[in-house]
């Protein structure tokens, strides 16, 4: 079990037809993560890297090649395997943080807890994880909208976190907070990973991308 | 305590944060849910009241002559009769009465003449029915509010609805036959006034002035030629042996006389009570189809506007089916909402239109009545949900990664 990568990508292509010719969004990406890596991936807008950020989230498959999660072929999935693939396996981080605005913060940790096991959270897991993102129960009981950006992100942090996900998926954490929240949340993640947690992340920031042990440049749809 | 499913939760939550939205969609669906079990209340109340009305004469068995000749007659009076000692067949004669008397056993049998002529009194005209019976059944039959029997030819007795309309008290006259008429006016007085019988199959005297026989003999003349017999019963439960017993010794050759009972004016009345509903139901309806076309409008307004939650909620684990329940539900609960003030503002708006519509709110609370509420709950909720499936079929086929990227 130990020598399955996390994530191992076999010559990912995706394709976008389009009127005015094909659009090669991924043109051949090979790549392997192993259980504990902090990867950045970096590159230009327009370079291919939230096409490759959403066939290792799941939220897309690929037109040629294969994706594995866990060992798993993303591509031979139906829609409901890949949706619960994406609730029990990944843990997403937005740069918009994207809480889910009619619940509170603590429902929104505890959410995908509910989804999976059907039933609410009778163990205090919860809470628990909002304690160690820095959110008190006090501050839990409101909405997103009450929240700032940083808190919304430790929030978001704690419900990426709650069905203890084999990969934490990070896109632009920190590219809607200032400097000093960035670095705590970058700081969080770091602790994370030292605690054996698989952390990849989409940046295109230089300083973000010095937290991770590994950086891959992606340019024109291929790993540069 | 046990919290209700999430999905459920956030569908609650979505009605609550656009509360003016959803509860202007929910009146759509009020105002159907009370236009139909309004509708609804008032034909039950309607038909219960009609049949209650015709089970006061349920034991009578009205012989009338039967003018079409058989099955497929024209209902032309004298069509093609035959073989029997009476030919013409638009009346009901002496002999035949007879038969009738004796085919009914112990049941009490008199014969009516009945015509249409106008009426006038003091400035007024119109038109009555004239009927005349012998003196025993009309002390027998009918029932006299206030003053007494017509016991000469210049007497009579008027029913109810003829008094109020043209306000004639006992003692008033009344002029039948008009100037022109052939059988020339003639002047009588009112010695009393009927009780009101309601809606009966046997003779309609609410709206009747019953003479005596000579009076009406004289001015039409058809002696021993009744235009109905009525034949009461004793026992209801013989009502279908003696009926079949007249018809076999009266119609032996040819179809002389139709004997009825009032199951079948109760199921003319009920069809045309049934078409009538039916075509206010169907007006109705058209506002139930304009609140499902608003609640339509409202759901799409809702997925449109959450496309960017569906997306976050898409992304981190919500399967199809459950966005879909999550849409669903939100109309679901609109709809609710809406059926069960429909429900309640029914009840009041019912009430008062029944007694408006019917003059009586005496089976309001009967059961054939009532079932009308939730009815029209059902089908105002139900028409609602449909409305919804589509906006929910669409939210819950958003591409989740188009969805997130949406502002």
């Amino acid at each position: 079990m130990s020598s399955t990568p996390v994530i191992a990508l076999e010559d990912v292509r995706k394709i976008y037809p389009l009127l005015s010719g094909d659009v090669h969004a991924l043109d051949g990406v090979s790549l392997t993560i192993e259980k504990g890596e902090f990867v950045a991936i970096m590159g230009p807008s327009g370079s291919g890297k939230s096409t490759l950020m959403n066939q290792i989230g799941c939220l897309d498959v690929p037109t040629e090649g294969t994706v594995r999660i866990e060992g798993q072929d993303i591509g031979t999935l139906s829609d409901h395997d890949l949706t619960a693939l994406r609730r029990d396996s990944i843990g997403y981080i937005f740069q918009k943080f994207n809480l889910i605005p009619l619940l509170t913060a603590y429902e929104n940790v505890e959410y995908p807890l509910v989804l999976r096991h059907r039933k609410y959270d009778d163990s205090g897991r919860v809470q628990a994880l909002l304690d160690s993102v820095g959110i008190d129960s006090a501050l839990a009981a409101h909405r997103p909208s009450e929240l700032s950006g940083g808190q919304q992100q430790r929030v978001a942090v704690a419900r990426a976190l709650v069905n203890e996900p084999a990969i934490l998926l990070c896109d632009e954490p920190t590219g809607n907070l200032d400097s000093k929240t960035s670095r705590q949340i970058m700081e969080m993640l770091a602790d994370l990973n030292r605690q054996g947690r698989t952390v990849i992340m989409v940046t295109h920031d230089a300083a973000t991308a010095e937290y991770a042990n590994r950086t891959i440049q992606i340019q024109d749809g291929r790993i540069a | 305590m046990k919290k209700p499913d999430i999905i459920f939760q956030l569908s609650m939550r979505s009605v609550r944060l656009n509360l003016l939205r959803s509860v202007l969609a929910a009146l759509g669906i009020v105002i159907g849910v009370v236009a139909i079990a309004s509708i609804g209340m008032i034909s039950a109340n309607m038909t219960l009241s009609v049949t209650e009305e015709l089970s006061a004469t349920a034991n009578v068995l009205v012989v009338s002559p039967d003018a079409g000749g058989g099955g497929g007659g024209f209902g032309m009076p004298g069509g093609g009769s035959g073989g029997s000692s009476d030919d013409e067949d638009d009346y009901i004669s002496d002999d035949q009465f007879d038969d009738i008397r004796k085919a009914a056993g112990s049941s009490y049998v008199y014969y009516l003449y009945s015509e249409s002529d106008s009426i006038e009194t003091g400035d007024s005209k119109g038109r009555a029915t004239i009927y005349a019976m012998d003196d025993d059944a009309m002390t027998e039959i009918l029932t006299l509010t206030e003053g007494s029997y017509p016991s000469t030819t210049s007497q009579v007795v008027i029913g109810p609805d003829l008094v109020e309309r043209y306000g004639i008290v006992v003692g008033s006259k009344v002029t039948i036959g008009d100037e022109d008429d052939e059988n020339g006016q003639t002047t009588v007085r009112v010695t009393g006034i009927l009780e009101e019988r309601g809606m009966s199959m046997d003779i309609s005297s609410d709206n009747g002035i019953i003479t005596t026989e000579k009076f009406f003999t004289g001015r039409y003349g058809g002696e021993g030629e009744y235009a109905q017999v009525n034949v009461v019963v004793d026992d209801i439960d013989e009502i279908d042996a003696i009926a079949e017993s007249i018809d076999e010794t009266l119609n032996k050759k040819d179809d002389e006389v139709r004997v009825e009972d009032s199951s079948r004016m109760l199921d003319t009345i009920s069809s045309t009570l049934g078409t009538i509903t039916s075509f206010a139901l169907a007006i109705a309806g058209i506002s139930l189809l304009v609140a499902a076309v608003s609640i339509f409008n409202v759901m799409m307004m809702s997925v449109t506007e959450r496309v960017r939650e569906i997306g976050i909620l898409r992304s981190i684990g919500t399967q199809k089916g459950e966005i879909l329940r999550m849409f669903i539900y939100e109309a679901a609960i609109i709809g609710i909402v809406g059926a069960g003030i429909g429900a309640v503002l029914s009840l009041v708006i019912g009430y008062v239109v029944v007694f408006g519509m019917v003059g009586t709110t005496e089976y309001f609370f009967a059961l054939d009545s009532l079932a009308n509420i939730p009815e029209g709950m059902i089908v105002g909720a139900l028409i609602c949900i449909i409305s919804g499936v589509y906006p929910a079929w669409r939210a819950s086929n958003l591409d989740p990664i188009e969805a997130l990227r949406a502002e």
